[in-house]
């Protein structure tokens, strides 16, 4: 029964962070290349190497102090941030596969980012402007790898297997990347961010629950359960919202 | 030329900016949502013996938040 909980959770764990940090390192990714590609690739380097070290301090920071939080207390916070984000994250991926929202494309992105960066003057030697666009992709869609590896690592007592779940996933999307170059478009970046919103929002349930003391029946076999249900349950909206949206239907701004 | 404020205040500023983007953001209706869940649930738990109720309620209203904000955004679509 021990043996089946832990691997459960460690498998919505890995799972949870490994996607989440895959999809948030396409849409860095996207952005070094343009950078990269247009303006030299030394700064946008600098600039990535820069941006992975601040978000490294970030974790060696706030992990350790997140673990002194009353363990009830940290649950209930975690729960809370990882509700909020995880329902923001599903309720894009459903708008996009039904069709209201228009789908995240990297191509279009690069292409956007390729035409603002060459109406930027070019400096001799270190490129101020590549350095600066190539940080900040990398440091603000980190961010977002961070919280995720914060909140479920401390609250699953897992900090150190989320961290490098995150790294491993980092580092292939980083080589994949570079090997197939422009074709980052045809990653199935929805379907990956729809399997992340799902877990997310199962682990912010289980870990509200727990943080107000709620007891789950099955404990933490639980985790699958939710799972199961948030999944049906995103099938279920999607079909809704396709099945009664007109095609000609004008896109969400969100 | 506009003085720009202390460093400081730009940090801390620009602290408060990200976390209110990140949970409040463009679906202020979510996060409105799980503060009320967080409140229903600890009042059910707190009681004692609703813990069945509280371990019902918890996904079912996590589930009613994502369709309520999907039923904004597609009203929002239509305008």
């Amino acid at each position: 029964m021990l043996g089946v909980t832990v691997s459960s959770g460690v498998l919505v764990l890995v799972g949870a962070v490994f996607l989440a940090s895959a999809v948030e390192m396409i849409e860095a990714l996207t952005i070094v290349f343009a950078v990269g590609h247009t303006r030299g690739w030394r700064s946008a380097f600098e600039g990535t190497i820069v941006a992975l070290l601040a978000l490294g301090a970030l974790v060696a920071a706030f992990g350790p102090a997140l673990v002194h939080v009353p363990l009830d207390l940290l649950r209930l916070i975690v729960g809370g941030v990882l509700l909020i984000f995880g329902l923001q994250w599903l309720r894009k991926a459903v708008l996009r596969s039904s069709g209201l929202k228009a789908k995240h494309d990297e191509d279009e992105i690069y292409r956007e980012k390729v035409a603002q960066l060459s109406a930027q003057p070019t400096n001799a030697g270190r490129d101020r402007v590549s350095f600066v666009m190539a940080f900040k992709g990398v440091f603000l869609e980190g961010l977002e790898v961070v919280i995720t590896v914060l909140t479920l690592g401390t609250s699953a007592h897992r900090l150190g297997l989320a961290v490098i779940v995150a790294a491993v996933a980092v580092v292939l999307v980083g080589v994949v990347g570079v090997v197939v170059a422009k074709q980052l478009s045809s990653v199935p970046e929805n379907a990956m961010k729809m399997a992340v919103g799902v877990l997310l929002v199962s682990y912010g349930t289980f870990w509200t629950g727990e943080g107000l003391k709620v007891r789950w029946p099955g404990g933490d076999t639980m985790l699958v359960a939710l799972v199961a249900l948030y999944l049906a349950i995103t099938w279920l909206y999607v079909a809704w919202l396709r099945s009664t949206t007109p095609k000609q239907q004008s896109e969400v701004s969100v | 030329m506009k003085k720009q404020p202390p460093l400081l205040v730009r940090v801390v500023k620009g602290f408060g900016m990200f976390w209110w983007d990140f949970l409040v953001g463009d679906t202020p209706e979510i996060f409105v949502a799980v503060v009320v869940i967080i409140g229903v649930v600890a009042l059910l738990s707190e009681s004692g013996h609703d813990n069945a109720a509280a371990a019902i309620l918890l996904p079912v209203l996590g589930v009613g938040t994502l369709g309520a904000s999907l039923w904004r955004a597609k009203r929002a679509a239509r305008k």
